[in-house]
């Protein structure tokens, strides 16, 4: 009973609180923080200058580049294209429009190997897109940018969606009563509106691809300095039995993901604030 | 079918009677019709090609060489060894995940308490560790050179490139799944029923089973659903701390990626299919969760991972 008088803000009738939240507490420490801390003790054993060594060396610094500028873009493709797909799910009405809507979690359930070797036969150079394409997409950079694509794509229509839907038209009426266009209500009521939940659509999906692995590997060519990634850097250093290489490239990577998953919450916190007021 | 048939007499019956929003043709509100179809165009295009072509792909590149291969690449001896050990992580990982989801939907959505926003952002931290490093803590840990590596060595227990390591793996990576399913949805519905059922004298369990666990049935059986397609589908992670012995330490992702190196493409593809087609069985699950939610005019679980 000490812990539920301890930690509850409200009285509750219910049974189980200390039960439930122990074994949840129990449950996060022995999966998630225990192991996750293996991390950053690992990275404490070693000196600040071999650590900055390694997360600096110039292999290094080249899969960030590619990691990062890939996970940019294609966070940008899928805000805009995930922007219009929420757009026409929620707005219009076609045949089928059902089907689609459940398709877009298509990322969230196909595993990422299935999706690496689909996508790398269908940018192959005589794959059924590549064919067709003026430049060479898989095994090259460019192709980094189609997986990463498609696994982010749902993270911005899923945010945007219900947003969406619970916008008011009574708001786009009045701009219209107003004398605004069509394109001036939605540059100035519909977009700040969906501002918040674009932006964080838009993270989440960043923040995937930034740590993507399996889709990643098959349409990459995996080229040194070229189409390698982070996350095979890693890979290539315990293959190595370099442990303390491939943890301190983890921690950069994990750093990065925390900061965003931060900004996340800055954004949804910024979001409530606004629609209170 | 009916699905499909209601989907077609929807704009006839007028879209405005399921939805807060008005009929959309005609009002100040709405696009002229070329827009209308310049945009669904556009928007079905983009998901046609990078969504149903590489999922038809799979199974036209499964079927390419006859259903004879296909079959010999899913009866391969080392095929149906990663198919068990498959199975057996998931068998492991998602009813540890499942019990999990309902202790800390339970805890977070019928009680108020301190630091909840900071458990629940703990809850979804796996979301945002790589897998790669997912697997990289646990050889950190339970590796020669980890932290119990020669206590394990001297007790001749094997975790890292074995079955454990694959199951601590999986775990970590679909942590959240059933948690993130079940807390908005049992946030929404509130404690009213369960503190009735309290006053008739249920006990707490009885509470879970017969009140809660009812109501939240379809959110609860597609966080599963989609928790197993996870943890059957996860690569990254399982392919850090497997070792990849063949026939021993080869899950399905993993036996894809073997075949595919050594251009037995087909194959790779045939292993592929039995992937999607789990991955197709659960967007049918959550399609009919979402019309079963919509239906009882329940607020609809938000899935955004």
């Amino acid at each position: 009973m000490s812990t539920r008088a301890l930690l509850l803000r409200r009285h509750s009738v219910l049974p189980g609180f200390s039960l439930s939240l122990g074994f949840t507490l129990l449950y996060l420490c022995f999966v998630v923080l225990i192991p996750l801390s293996a991390v950053f003790l690992k990275t404490l054993t070693v000196s600040w200058s071999s650590f900055v060594d390694t997360v600096t060396s110039p292999r290094v610094m080249a899969s960030y580049r590619l990691t990062f500028g890939a996970a940019l873009l294609a966070a940008l493709v899928n805000g805009v294209f995930g922007l219009l797909v929420a757009w026409v799910l929620v707005r219009y009405r076609f045949a089928g429009r059902r089907l689609v809507d459940a398709l877009v979690d298509l990322p969230f359930a196909l595993p990422t190997a299935v999706a690496g070797i689909a996508l790398t036969t269908l940018y192959a150079s005589n794959g059924w897109i590549g064919r067709w394409l003026p430049v060479k997409v898989s095994y090259t950079p460019l192709g980094v940018l189609v997986a990463l694509t498609f696994i982010g794509l749902p993270f911005v229509v899923r945010t945007v969606q219900p947003v969406l839907q619970d916008l008011q038209r009574e708001l786009e009426e009045a701009a219209a009563t107003l004398g605004a266009t069509r394109l001036q209500t939605f540059a100035h009521v519909i977009l700040p509106a969906l501002a918040p939940a674009l932006l964080t659509g838009f993270a989440l999906a960043f923040a995937r691809a930034l740590g993507e692995y399996g889709s990643v590997i098959f349409i990459a060519g995996n080229m040194p300095m070229v189409s390698e990634i982070t996350s095979l850097l890693i890979i290539t250093k315990l293959e190595q039995y370099d442990y303390t290489g491939a943890t301190a490239i983890a921690v950069v990577m994990l750093v990065a993901a925390f900061a965003l998953l931060l900004l996340v919450n800055l954004i949804q916190a910024w979001a409530r604030r606004r629609q209170g007021r | 079918m009916n699905a499909l048939a209601e989907e077609l007499a929807l704009p006839a019956a007028g879209g405005g009677a399921r939805t807060p929003t008005a009929p959309l043709a005609m009002d100040a509100t709405g696009e002229p019709a070329w827009v209308r179809r310049t945009l669904i165009g556009l928007a079905l295009a983009f998901l046609t090609l990078f969504l149903l072509v590489p999922l038809v792909a799979v199974f036209v590149q499964a079927f390419a060489k006859g259903l004879d291969v296909y079959w010999a690449a899913l009866t391969d001896a080392d095929a149906l060894s990663a198919l068990k050990l498959t199975f057996l992580a998931a068998g492991i990982s998602v009813p540890l995940n499942l019990v999990f989801g309902i202790a800390a939907a339970w805890a977070v959505a019928k009680f108020e308490f301190r630091g909840k926003n900071v458990l629940l952002t703990l809850i979804d931290l796996p979301f945002s560790v790589s897998p790669v490093i997912a697997g990289l803590i646990y050889l950190l840990i339970f590796g020669l050179q980890g932290w119990c590596g020669q206590w394990l060595r001297d007790h001749d227990v094997k975790v890292v490139f074995a079955v454990p390591g694959i199951v601590l793996a999986t775990t970590f990576v679909t942590f959240p799944f059933i948690a993130r399913e079940l807390i908005p949805l049992m946030q929404a519905q509130g404690q009213e029923q369960e503190e009735a059922a309290r006053v008739l004298g249920a006990s707490g369990w009885q509470i879970l089973w017969r009140v809660t666990l009812p109501n939240v049935k379809w959110a609860l059986l597609y966080g599963v659903i989609l928790c197993n397609a996870r943890a059957m589908g996860e690569f990254g992670a399982v392919s850090v701390v497997s070792g990849h012995i063949r026939g021993q330490t080869d899950t399905l992702p993993l036996h894809i990626e073997i075949l595919y190196n050594d251009y037995q493409f087909a194959a790779a593809f045939a292993v592929a299919s039995l992937l999607a087609a789990l991955a197709l069985v659960t967007l049918v699950l959550k399609y009919i969760v979402e019309r079963r939610a919509h239906a009882s005019n329940a607020p609809e679980p938000r899935h955004e991972h």
